[in-house]
């Protein structure tokens, strides 16, 4: 329907969300029941004394497709605030992963020099195995991941994208 | 024996459901029991403050709360048991939230310890109802209900006003717990702007000051808004001589008998105001919300023109269509400052400036768009239409309803409102079925009025067990059905786009109205020839009863002008004639 093609872009999307029941369903039925694309969610309380969560969306779409995605996150009665972090300026993203690579040998000794390089952490190890875990932005992650394919590669669990504004100010 | 300031009072939990609908200013509520809100019903014997109307499915009941809700401009108030209870009223609920109507829909619930067991008539309400409400609460504990119930109409009823569910598991309602009134319940979340931007209030007056080709393009949200904002509507209309168009929920937020009226537009609107839409050079879209069956295909969308929109809802700005100047704000509020920024110009009389405009409207109005053969044989759905508008147009209060499909298109077409809140029909959704149930709800609210459901044979159907509730209560509803013996609307795209091949949309069996309405104790009436509608009017509008009249119409009468799925103001179809010269492109035809 869009008469000229816009370029679509990634955005990563801070909401701050009452903590109760069905909040997070109503996000995430919001982003089905409406075409929109969730590449990464992260959600946890962050006030416990006014209730709050945070949750952090990473979308992609065109300018128009992240104002609506932005106007209907705001219009849920538990949503206190929205805010574009990709717009509102320079920010942090971090994301965690573990990644477990089974191997010996050569290629053993391989997964933990990268590991080293990549600043991350043996957090289990046997005899033939080791979960690592890295921090760091999403790219990163990803680089890590793809290197360890070669190398044993087993399983991943990662977190999703967490991510906070620089300066001083809060959301 | 008022209680002290530090102890609120306790009650059970039904009865704070009562005590809080009654500090709501709730008078009526339609709704079904079951076992799940019993506690409710038992506390409803003991007390009168509140009526209950007693329907005879819960889908009757959310649109009854629908018409009541529409033509009070109050929440309207629905109770249903869980399960089949609330499943029934999913159908309602969804085209409550696509009109925009307030309703608060109370549903019982399974007790607390039996929710997720697959207990007896239980459904997972919350999530059924999550994306057709604009919120829903499950009640846990009794300490939270009164709260929460206060919540629900405030939500209801402000911004963009929707249906709200609230789901009361049984044990809850027995159980007792404080009331806390409304005037000690702070809503910390939910405050939508009321105001608009000021400075982009300043461009759209400068925008429509220098317009040539101006139009207001009005829907919904002004009647929403409140009578308030239709007389401001009025008031900016005539100050700046500007054509009006309404959209189908619009209607009677400007006079219809107002000059400056274009009819409505959209697929089943007029020429001249489909037209004034694709050659305008400013559109000012207040309360309207670029849907499908206004914009037809987007890419071709008055091309020319600025546009500026004024809505509640900041969702509904940029979504369909990419505006110059988005005011998020409260219709009433804004057209307050509009007209206020537009004296505080000095613009002088625009009558001049925009003559050849007017000049060019009058030429397209002069087509006669809606004009039809008329025969002395069949009765021709306009003409029954026409002659309603004629013998009603001298009663004070007409409220009129409608079904979906021909019938309502024609309704809007031919019936004139010159008041708000008067026109109730379903119109983003498009349910059959709304309109019988709806105008039992507006007659509910109104005993006195003229209550009107112009109807299609095939949707009255949908919820014709009504008539029982329209019996028991006295209710002097007048159906006119506008009978084809087909479901017109389909028949009509079958005939337009699949090659006239009328899969299923024949009605066969249909039953006899005329018996139909005396088993219901009502009053039934025939017509069959255009010479017997006049008396048949009459006879329906006299009756102190309620009143099924079968219209017996043209049966092969289509919907004109039209402009087909994916086509453009423009390139809108006039009548037969044309339908025969522009073929409707495949395009189109994938379309809804």
């Amino acid at each position: 329907m869009t008469p000229v093609a816009e370029p679509v872009s990634s955005h990563t999307i801070a909401v701050l969300v009452d903590n109760e029941p069905g909040v997070l369903a109503r996000v995430v039925g919001l982003f089905s029941g409406r075409g929109y694309n969730i590449e990464s969610l992260t959600v946890a309380e962050v006030d416990h004394s006014e209730n709050l969560s945070r949750i952090t969306i990473v979308t992609s779409g065109t300018p128009m497709v992240i104002e609506q995605i932005k106007a209907q996150l705001g219009r849920l009665v538990p949503v206190h605030k929205v805010s574009d972090l990709t717009l509102a300026g320079a920010h942090v993203e971090r994301e965690l992963a573990l990644v477990k690579v089974r191997g010996t040998g050569d290629k053993r000794a391989e997964a933990q020099r990268l590991a080293e390089t990549f600043h991350a952490r043996a957090v289990d190890a046997t005899p033939d195995s080791f979960v690592f875990e890295i921090v760091g932005e999403a790219g990163k992650l990803d680089t890590f991941i793809n290197l360890m394919a070669e190398l044993g590669l087993v399983d991943v669990s990662r977190t999703g994208v967490v991510a906070i504004s620089r300066g001083p100010e809060a959301l | 024996m008022p209680s002290k300031e530090s102890t609120p009072e306790q009650m059970t939990g039904a009865e704070i459901v009562l005590r809080a609908l009654k500090d709501q200013g709730v008078a009526h509520i339609f709704g079904y029991p079951g076992g799940a809100v019993l506690p409710i019903y038992d506390a409803l014997f003991g007390q009168n403050d509140i009526r209950h109307i007693l329907v005879r499915q819960e889908g009757g009941a959310v649109h009854a709360a629908e018409g009541y809700a529409r033509s009070t401009g109050k929440v309207g108030v629905v109770l249903v048991t869980s399960g089949p209870g609330a499943t029934n009223a999913v159908t309602g609920l969804t085209d409550a939230l696509m009109d925009s109507i307030p309703l608060v829909c109370l549903s019982g619930q399974v007790p607390t310890h039996l929710i997720g067991n697959d207990a007896f008539q239980e459904c997972d309400t919350t999530g059924i109802t999550r994306s057709c409400t604009k919120h829903n609460y499950l009640i846990k504990h009794v300490d939270d209900l009164a709260r929460t119930l206060h919540e629900a109409f405030h939500v209801a009823r402000s911004g963009r006003p929707g249906p709200v569910v609230v789901d009361l598991p049984k044990d809850v309602q027995f159980a007792t717990g404080p009331y806390v009134p409304p005037s000690k319940v702070h809503h910390k979340r939910y405050q939508p702007q009321i105001k608009g931007d000021a400075a982009k209030i300043e461009r759209a007056v400068e925008i429509l000051a220098n317009a040539k080709r101006p139009i207001i393009y009005a829907g919904g949200g002004v009647i929403n808004s409140g009578p308030r904002a239709s007389e401001l509507l009025g008031e900016f209309g005539r100050m700046t001589g500007f054509p009006v168009t309404l959209t189908l929920m619009g209607l009677g937020a400007y006079p219809a008998s107002d000059p400056q009226f274009l009819g409505m537009l959209g697929m089943h609107g007029t020429y001249e105001a489909n037209l004034a839409m694709h050659e305008c050079d400013a559109m000012i879209a207040v309360g309207s919300r670029f849907d499908d069956r206004i914009t037809g295909r987007v890419a071709s969308f008055s091309p020319h023109s600025r546009k500026i929109h004024i809505d509640i809802d900041p969702s509904s700005i940029n979504k369909n269509v990419a505006v110059d100047v988005g005011i998020v704000g409260d219709v009433a509020s804004v057209l307050e400052d509009l007209i206020k920024g537009w004296k505080a110009k000095g613009i002088k009389a625009q009558a001049d400036r925009l003559k050849p405009w007017w000049k060019k409207i009058e030429d397209w109005r002069a087509r006669d768009c809606l004009r039809y053969q008329k025969t002395d044989k069949l009765i021709k759905p306009q003409y029954a239409l026409q002659r309603l508008q004629e013998l009603t147009k001298s009663r004070k209060d007409v409220f009129v309803t409608t079904e979906v499909g021909q019938h309502q298109m024609w309704a809007a077409q031919f019936l004139k409102f010159d008041k708000p809140n008067h026109w109730l029909t379903s119109g983003g959704l498009g349910t059959m079925g709304y309109g019988l149930p709806a105008a039992m709800g507006v007659q509910v609210a109104h005993p006195k009025a003229l209550v009107v459901d112009v109807a299609g044979e095939a949707s009255i159907l949908m919820n014709i067990q009504e008539m029982s509730t329209i019996a028991q209560y006295r209710l002097p509803v007048k159906v006119f059905i506008l009978n084809n013996q087909y479901m017109g609307m389909v028949r009509q795209w079958q005939e337009l786009l699949h090659g006239g091949r009328y899969s299923e949309s024949y009605m066969e069996s249909l039953p006899d109205f005329v018996k139909l309405a005396e088993a219901f104790g009502a009053v039934g009436l025939r017509a069959t020839k255009p010479a017997e509608l006049d008396g048949v009017i009459k006879a329906m509008l006299d009756s102190p009863k309620a009143v099924i009249a079968d219209i017996m119409i043209d049966p092969k009468e289509n919907c004109f002008p039209m402009i087909p799925s994916g086509a453009a103001h423009n390139e809108m179809l006039l009548g037969p004639a044309d339908q025969a010269d522009k073929p409707i492109s495949e395009d189109g035809m994938v379309l809804v």
